[in-house]
């Protein structure tokens, strides 16, 4: 792992061998369009951030023609990614699944905007029925004075 | 009092994350480690081919036999499995263990010359040339090390090579006590 | 000789950054003007030694001194020259180097640009950035000393990483830096409004062009990170949401948002406090991104080879820096009060908006990035957050921005009507509306997404064009008038218009490149065919080249459109002999509206070679974009009213305009 002190692109190295090759391919073309796409929800397991579909890797080979043997075989999207899961663990999704520890995550996001919305309107709101009428300028109270006459 | 916790609010969040930064730093965290599975499961199914000439083939029942069981997936072109492969000989001869072997992804001449060069630990050893097997038990590469224990349940899962010190804090009482 | 010389230079500046961050800061508080000038000679002084420092190492690479272990390490005779020069900042303490130098020149340039700032607040900006910068020097010095000698020297160097030695990889991290480092300069600004406990909108003016240069920097710097990930990892793709990826896409949002949010408080003396934080986040977040890439805490593609040691320094630097900057906003931003009122239909709601969005945005790449560490670290769970996450999460949440966007530019300050400002947009939204349509129909039937997204890039861009057009009186009034009208347009808004149609031409780019593109990827032997979207693509042979560093081989693939002769596509995969590593460099026809991509794979002459072929529709446009986005930023910092910008600062509330 540690290496000497330059940029460590690890997972590039192998690259040139470059991922999906024809030979893996099925013949049917819808068939293996959902292979793709499944591959590219999958992670590959000892590259840093790359998808089976994308990755030389040996093991990342190994998935893909596991993802096509589970497709052949009549499976589903979600029977081929429990598949995988199985073997590897939720790690093995680049789409965490919504569940428990996930939680924060998925609504992490949105919760900051709701309250945040909520924190602004509820200000804009107090604001309104609050908001003090800013005090006379010298020169409207002069103006003020000469339209009252005194 | 609560618009000025408000204010706060940015700074606590940056200690959180700190908090998260130093344990993970601290606690020496392997951001590379994929973790795995299979550990408290009954272990995959193995039904592969003998790698030595006239052997049993792997089965199932070998996993099973009441006593714990190591395995290890290896191959003659890996490197670190040659670091860790004296272990495994001192683990068969002095220590008595179990161990089955597994080639991945390498063709049985070669891990057969390979065994018979530096040693030969395994009890029982099975040929995964496809590494569908592998992928069944969740392997990501070689070496990659699993204790069984009598019943067939994976209680450790090594990624990488084992060292001096798993054999002596995890393999070695795994192997007296059968659990860890 | 010379790198001891560039040694001592860092030294020098870390004792010169010392007196720069202390002494003025006494002086603003006391009002001594003696002290508070001096911050100004440090800063010269200062950015002088760390040219020096940078000037020594540059040369060590340049002559290929191998007495240098940093050289050693990361360079090799044999290299051309502009990657030795690269090479000095394609590692970790020649890149720390870079930041250091970047950081004084910032600070240089206050003290020479600044002329026009009160002396208090000069002060103290500069002394900020001198603390920062001994942060780094310190940095630099104990953990990270690029000038170590190495005794005996070796005959030759190691080779920098091949993958750097690339023309968009190597000015990538210096665009990025400028930018990162930008942001110092606006977060020293922060600092020394709340020290002085003073924000109005004079200082929002003064810390615009700053914030806009930085902006600008590292738009251009993710660009190009995005343009070099596309040629060379060999399949197309342009943006990977890697950690890396994300770090320097983080302080881009918060730095967009800070742009939007800076010109309230210089319009409306509003939202004074929310734009101080801001400011503060948005170097927080550029300084998180290099904890991230250099302490080991995440595994990416980019990492740089982890140490603890410095991850714990960079922890450290990040917390006092950060921290301290949050703990002085929770003790004084209280009192900043805003005195500008408005309505939420307004110009200001909708820049709020803009600021809910974006942070939101911003929230999502953090939550993304950071969630894998945080689950591990709780409950041991591993999780991967990858593309589809993103796709899912982060893109609907664009559609709101974009939406918004195109509104806000039609609504007057204080109050506004909603529905005068739609009508006026009512072409655009036609205008989109049909090319959704159009898209959806013609080219790709199955995503309506893709569709919907494009309509929205075009919206993007009519909705700018509308808007300045209708500033322009275009066809409403003779084209004397129309013409007088734009030789008197703000450059600010000039630049305004421009960077929000350029973000629709990078939403076109992205949506047609990654919904649309096609895909062949076949095994060829010399003298076979193979086709994609009428082209003909002939394998005519591979030949093996000898490179400078490297050998290669390289594929002459012929592409012919019904017979006639197009163009020839020349895609290599080299092995760098020096590192024994293997990249690929693709080969890429553009005409400006799709790019016709091949890259080589594995093969012999026996079994063929894998070539994989793309055709990538609108795919310059992404690149095209940004920098037209950036363009935009430079059109808008280059107004008269910031270069004047000499706003003397008015004893109370701006009237509104």
């Amino acid at each position: 792992m540690r290496c000497a002190v330059t940029l460590l692109l690890m997972a590039l190295l192998a690259l040139p061998a470059l991922a999906v090759e024809p030979s893996e391919m099925l013949k049917d073309p819808a068939l293996e369009a959902r292979a793709r796409e499944i591959g590219q929800a999958l992670r590959c397991v000892v590259c840093q951030n790359q998808s089976i579909d994308d990755s030389a890797a040996e093991v990342a080979r190994d998935m893909r023609r596991a993802v096509r043997e589970r497709l052949s075989a009549g499976d589903s999207d979600t029977q081929v990614f429990d598949f995988m899961v199985a073997r590897y663990g939720d790690y093995v999704l680049l789409k965490p699944p919504f569940k428990l520890g996930t939680l924060l995550l998925w609504l992490g996001a949105p919760l900051v905007l709701l309250i945040a919305a909520a924190a602004i309107m509820l200000t804009a709101l107090r604001r309104r029925a609050t908001a003090p009428l800013p005090p006379l300028s010298d020169e409207e109270r002069e103006r003020l004075r000469s339209l009252l006459g005194r | 009092m609560s618009r000025r916790l408000l204010f706060l609010l940015p700074l606590a969040t940056l200690a959180l994350m700190a908090g998260f930064f130093a344990w993970s730093l601290m606690a020496g965290r392997d951001p590379a480690s994929i973790g795995s599975v299979m550990v408290g499961r009954p272990a995959p199914r193995l039904d592969l081919r003998a790698l030595r000439d006239g052997d049993k083939p792997l089965t199932d029942a070998m996993l099973r036999t009441g006593k714990p069981t190591i395995v290890n997936f290896f191959a003659s072109w890996c490197t670190p499995c040659l670091a860790e492969h004296p272990l495994f000989t001192r683990l068969a001869q002095r220590d008595g263990a179990v161990i089955i072997g597994v080639a991945w992804k390498n063709k049985p001449e070669e891990a057969r010359a390979w065994l018979a060069k530096l040693g030969d630990p395994f009890l029982h050893a099975g040929q995964d040339f496809d590494g569908r097997t592998g992928l069944d038990w969740g392997l990501s590469g070689v070496p990659e090390t699993y204790l069984i224990d009598g019943n067939g349940i994976v209680r450790f899962h090594f990624r990488g090579p084992i060292t001096e010190k798993d054999v002596r804090d995890t393999v070695l009482p795994f192997l007296k006590g059968g659990k860890p | 000789m010379i790198p001891e010389l560039g040694h001592f230079a860092l030294i020098l500046a870390l004792a010169v950054a010392l007196v720069q961050g202390t002494l003025p800061l006494i002086g603003a508080a006391r009002g001594d003007a003696r002290l508070m000038a001096l911050g100004s000679t440090a800063a010269l002084t200062q950015a002088l030694l760390v040219i020096v420092a940078f000037a020594a190492l540059t040369q060590a690479y340049v002559t290929s001194d191998f007495s240098v272990a940093n050289v050693v390490a990361n360079s090799h005779s044999a290299k051309p020259l502009v990657y030795k020069i690269s090479g000095v900042w394609g590692n970790h303490e020649g890149s720390m180097l870079l930041w250091a130098l970047i950081l004084a020149v910032f600070g240089a340039a206050v003290a020479l640009f600044g002329a026009n700032l009160p002396d208090t607040l000069r002060a103290r900006v500069l002394a900020i950035q001198a603390l920062i910068g001994m942060g780094f020097l310190a940095f630099l010095l104990f953990t990270s000393n690029p000038f170590e000698r190495l005794s005996p020297a070796p005959a030759d160097g190691n080779g920098l990483n091949p993958l750097l030695q690339d023309p968009g990889l190597a000015f990538h991290p210096p665009l990025l830096y400028l930018g990162y480092v930008g942001f110092s300069v606006t977060y020293a600004f922060a600092i020394a409004a709340l020290l002085e406990g003073r924000v109005d909108p004079a200082w929002a003016r003064w810390v615009r062009p700053w914030t806009l240069a930085a902006w600008c920097f590292l738009t251009l710097g993710i660009a190009l990170g995005s343009w070099w990930a596309y040629y060379i990892l060999g399949w197309g793709g342009f943006w990977f949401w890697d950690p890396v990826e994300n770090a320097s896409l983080m302080p881009w949002l918060a730095g967009t948002a800070l742009l939007h949010s800076a010109i309230v408080v210089e319009k409306r003396d509003a939202l004074k406090s929310w734009t101080v934080l801001l400011a503060i986040l948005a170097f927080s977040l550029s300084l998180l991104g290099t904890f991230l890439v250099r302490s080991g805490v995440l595994t990416s593609v980019h990492a740089f080879a982890q140490d603890p040691a410095r991850g714990l320094y960079i922890l450290a630097f990040l917390l006092t820096v950060t921290g301290g900057g949050l703990a002085l906003y929770a003790w004084r931003a209280p009192k900043l009060t805003s005195s500008g009122l408005f309505q939420p239909i307004s110009r200001e709601g909708a820049l709020i908006l803009n600021n809910l969005l974006l942070c939101t945005l911003a929230v999502t790449v953090l939550l993304g990035t950071l969630y894998p560490l945080f689950l591990d670290l709780l409950t041991g769970n591993k999780v991967s957050v990858g593309p589809p996450f993103f796709n899912a999460t982060f893109v609907p949440l664009c559609a709101p921005l974009f939406a918004a966007l195109c509104v806000g530019p039609f609504l007057g300050w204080k109050r506004a009507e909603l529905w005068p400002a739609l009508q006026q947009l009512r072409i655009a939204f036609f205008v989109a509306v049909v090319a959704a349509i159009v898209a959806a129909v013609a080219i790709d039937s199955r995503s309506t997404l893709a569709a919907v997204a494009f309509g929205f890039g075009v919206w993007l861009i009519m909705g700018s064009l509308v808007e300045f057009a209708g500033r322009l009186r275009l066809g409403r009034a003779p084209w004397s008038e129309s013409l007088r009208r734009l030789r008197a347009t703000p450059r600010a808004s000039l630049g305004m218009t421009i960077s929000h149609a350029a973000l629709g031409v990078v939403v076109l780019g992205a949506v047609a490149t990654g919904a649309w593109h096609l895909e062949v990827i076949e095994t060829l032997k010399p003298g076979e065919k193979t086709r994609i979207a009428g082209y003909d693509v002939t394998l005519v042979r591979v030949d093996n080249v000898q490179g400078p560093n490297y050998v290669a081989e390289r594929a002459i693939l012929a592409v012919t459109v019904g017979g006639r002769p197009f163009t020839i596509l020349e895609p290599e995969r080299r092995l760098f002999t020096v590192q024994r590593r293997q990249v690929a460099e693709t080969a890429i026809h553009s005409n400006g509206l799709r790019d016709l991509y091949a890259a080589l794979g594995e093969g012999d002459r026996n079994t063929g070679w894998v070539v994989r072929l793309y055709l990538n529709p609108l795919a310059p446009w992404i690149w095209l974009g940004a920098a037209l986005c950036a363009f935009g930023g430079f059109v808008s910092l280059s107004d008269r009213r910031l270069r004047i910008g000499a706003p003397s600062r008015r004893p109370a509330v701006q009237a509104a305009e």
